[in-house]
């Protein structure tokens, strides 16, 4: 208090009315996350501690029985089934985003040297098929993909599928769906960076011997990195817990995370295993977001990237 | 690539002869606008400080661009050391440029954006450090290699963008407005260690700019632009003095320019009045217009001896320290003159003024 400019000031330890203005606007924000939110998953991080009721309801006491039966431990001895799921989520999640970075980058990119009254009407062929339900689209995708359409022929021809086999339902329809369902996810934050790109450094590299490559990697890359890292967040995270497209679209053989934590809460009636699979689920997402803020910092730009 | 015999003596860089340009029937048309070129026929020499001088929009920055690689001409060809490379893509030019914007890599240090021409070029990591050391030091860059580019101000991004390019020794320089975003006295200095950078190294510099005082300052010949097309080519002070049409000389400044009405004996009749010319204009057809430029105007109470001499009103006086700028009115005619700040007295206005000038120093111009 000796060093305050107002010795006296009866309220110097209050708030300010700013600060208080503030707290009053965020409040109702804060309430709402906590109740839907926050409360909600420790309520899942305590099930996912619980051991399993004969109902599938959960109860006590806790137990670690839930990981140990993720991790594939049960009645009749270890079984790798559950690693599979996880280990073929993180591979689809993987390969549908890098697909889907691969694909993206020449759309963002074409739409954003567009005149500027086409871009508009590009971008909207872009999401236009995200306003229709994920479920038709993969039942669309379903009936372009079974056996006997011309696709499914084709890669017969080429000898990629046995005769009268079709492309769906397989991992390759999942990772088809997957990409379909999440590249405007991806093209969008990158056409947001391409159109601010500031094209005097891609100039620049090229001046000093960059060969084009060599230029898209110094100069055009570093500069769209955030919107790069935004898109993978958008892609990555959601397509590792989807649900919809491997269980239309694999058809039941080509599982992943998602349905296997769905599975627990409705018809395998367990709990504990779902809330622990939601775990798992939370803490590699979170994992694959520090990674990804290491790397973006590292590479320079990426943290103007959320979270 | 030879060493020149000079290599020795010269300053760190100057290791290779410098190169000459042609450029021959360059075209360049943008989809939908105006041309850009139109026909540039050009040869700038070796080791010259070559100044491209015009408006916006006159096509100098797009013949630059076309010199670096950044822009394809529609037709016509272009050689740099003798070495056609019309259709070379940029990467493979020894060209280096100075952008106007500077262009610098924002996610790189310093040292990082001097070093990026030589590490695209695949110069190793031991000889790369040693040239950017030495390129900084003679950019005077020593202390600010380990900082980001942000935390630099206008002149020292100036000096990055410089360095930058001249590290690489290409055999031309580009400067594009390098020095049009910084302020006066740093913009004069810059001027000057640009032109001394440029002699002490012989190379090759080919220099945008708008601004005539830069480009007279710094350059040994100057190309002023219009309309994507040559209006003039030669050194500064045939530019200023002789300058070969009405746009030359009033980009290069000057305010008198009379059209001519009559051509008769060995007098040429203007607005201003009857004016003797050495050597005379010959009689017959005679358009176009007549330049008197303001310093050679006299000011005085009688006419020197084999002067055209005019009577004239002072309308206006601009004190400008070095000189005083009169504006004077001849027949209802303004006529503008400098007169160098001697001490002299200075005319007020109103004043009456006998104005006289030296027949050598009427230049007639295509219009």
């Amino acid at each position: 208090m000796a060093d305050s400019p107002y010795p006296l000031a009866p309220y110097s330890h209050s708030l300010s009315p700013d600060t208080r203005h503030l707290l009053w606007s965020v409040a109702p924000g804060v309430v709402w996350i906590v109740i839907f939110l926050v409360l909600p998953s420790l309520y899942l991080i305590s099930v996912a501690f619980m051991t399993n009721g004969p109902y599938g309801q959960p109860q006590m006491p806790l137990s670690l029985a839930s990981f140990r039966q993720l991790a594939g431990f049960g009645f009749l001895g270890w079984s790798p089934g559950n690693l599979y799921t996880l280990l073929r989520s993180l591979w689809q999640t993987l390969v549908a985003t890098g697909l889907v970075v691969l694909i993206a980058y020449p759309i963002a990119y074409h739409i954003s040297t567009c005149r500027r009254q086409w871009r508009a009407i590009m971008l909207l062929a872009v999401v236009v098929p995200s306003w229709t339900n994920q479920v038709i689209r993969a039942f669309g995708w379903m009936n372009l993909l079974s056996p006997g359409t011309p696709i499914s022929q084709v890669a017969q021809f080429f000898g990629f599928i046995g005769p009268n086999m079709g492309l769906y339902p397989s991992n390759f329809a999942v990772t088809l769906g997957l990409m379909y369902n999440f590249l405007p996810f991806m093209v969008l934050p990158l056409y947001a960076a391409f159109e601010k790109l500031d094209t005097g450094l891609v100039e620049a590299a090229r001046d000093l011997y960059a060969s084009p490559l060599r230029a898209f990697w110094h100069a055009v890359f570093p500069q769209t990195l955030p919107g790069l890292l935004a898109g993978t967040v958008l892609v990555s995270i959601p397509a590792f817990g989807m649900y919809v497209i491997p269980e239309l679209l694999g058809g039941g053989r080509a599982m992943m995370l998602g349905n296997l934590v769905a599975s627990q809460f409705s018809g395998g009636s367990n709990w504990p295993l779902g809330a622990a699979g939601a775990l798992i689920m939370l803490l590699a997402t979170l994992g694959g977001l520090y990674a990804m803020r290491k790397v973006g910092k590292r590479l320079g730009g990426g943290e103007e990237v959320v979270i | 690539m030879t060493v020149s015999p000079t290599a020795s003596t010269a300053p760190e860089g100057a290791v290779r002869e410098a190169s000459s340009i042609t450029l021959d029937g360059l075209r360049k048309r943008f989809d939908g606008d105006a041309i850009a070129l139109d026909g540039v026929d050009l040869t700038i020499h070796a080791g010259e400080f070559f100044t491209l001088l015009g408006p916006s929009g006159c096509g100098k920055t797009t013949l630059l661009r076309i010199l670096a690689g950044l822009e394809a001409p529609d037709d016509g060809t272009l050689t740099i050391g003798g070495r056609d490379v019309t259709t070379t893509p940029p990467h493979l030019r020894s060209v280096n440029t100075v952008f106007q914007s500077y262009a610098l890599f924002p996610h790189l240090s310093v040292s990082e954006n001097i070093a990026f021409g030589l590490r695209m070029k695949g110069v190793p990591v031991d000889e790369r450090r040693a040239r950017v050391d030495r390129i900084a030091e003679f950019i005077k860059l020593g202390a600010l290699l380990e900082r980001g580019v942000n935390q630099l101000s206008g002149g020292q991004r100036q000096r990055v963008a410089l360095a930058r390019a001249l590290v690489c020794e290409p055999d031309v320089l580009l400067l594009d407005e390098p020095l049009s975003a910084l302020d006066a006295g740093l913009r004069t200095q810059l001027q000057v260690e640009l032109q001394r950078t440029q002699k002490r190294l012989g190379m090759t510099f080919v220099f945008v700019t708008h601004d005539q005082d830069e480009a007279m300052v710094m350059s040994d010949r100057i190309a002023v632009l219009d309309n994507g097309v040559i209006q003039q080519v030669g050194p500064p002070h045939e530019v200023y003095e002789r300058p070969i049409n009405a746009f030359v000389a009033k980009f290069m400044g000057h305010v008198n320019l009379f059209a001519i009405e009559a051509v008769d004996a060995d007098r040429v009749t203007t607005g201003l009045g009857e004016l003797v010319m050495d050597p005379p204009l010959e009689k017959s057809g005679h358009s176009g217009v007549l330049l008197i430029r303001q310093e050679v105007v006299e000011l005085g109470h009688a006419v020197s001896e084999g002067y055209n001499g005019l009577e004239g009103v002072v309308k206006e006086r601009h004190y400008r320290g070095s000189r005083i700028e009169y504006r004077l009115e001849i027949n209802g005619v303004t006529l503008m003159a400098t007169a160098a700040n001697l001490g002299q007295r200075l005319y007020a206005v109103d004043d009456r003024v006998t104005v006289s000038i030296h027949p050598e120093d009427i230049v007639r111009l295509n219009a």
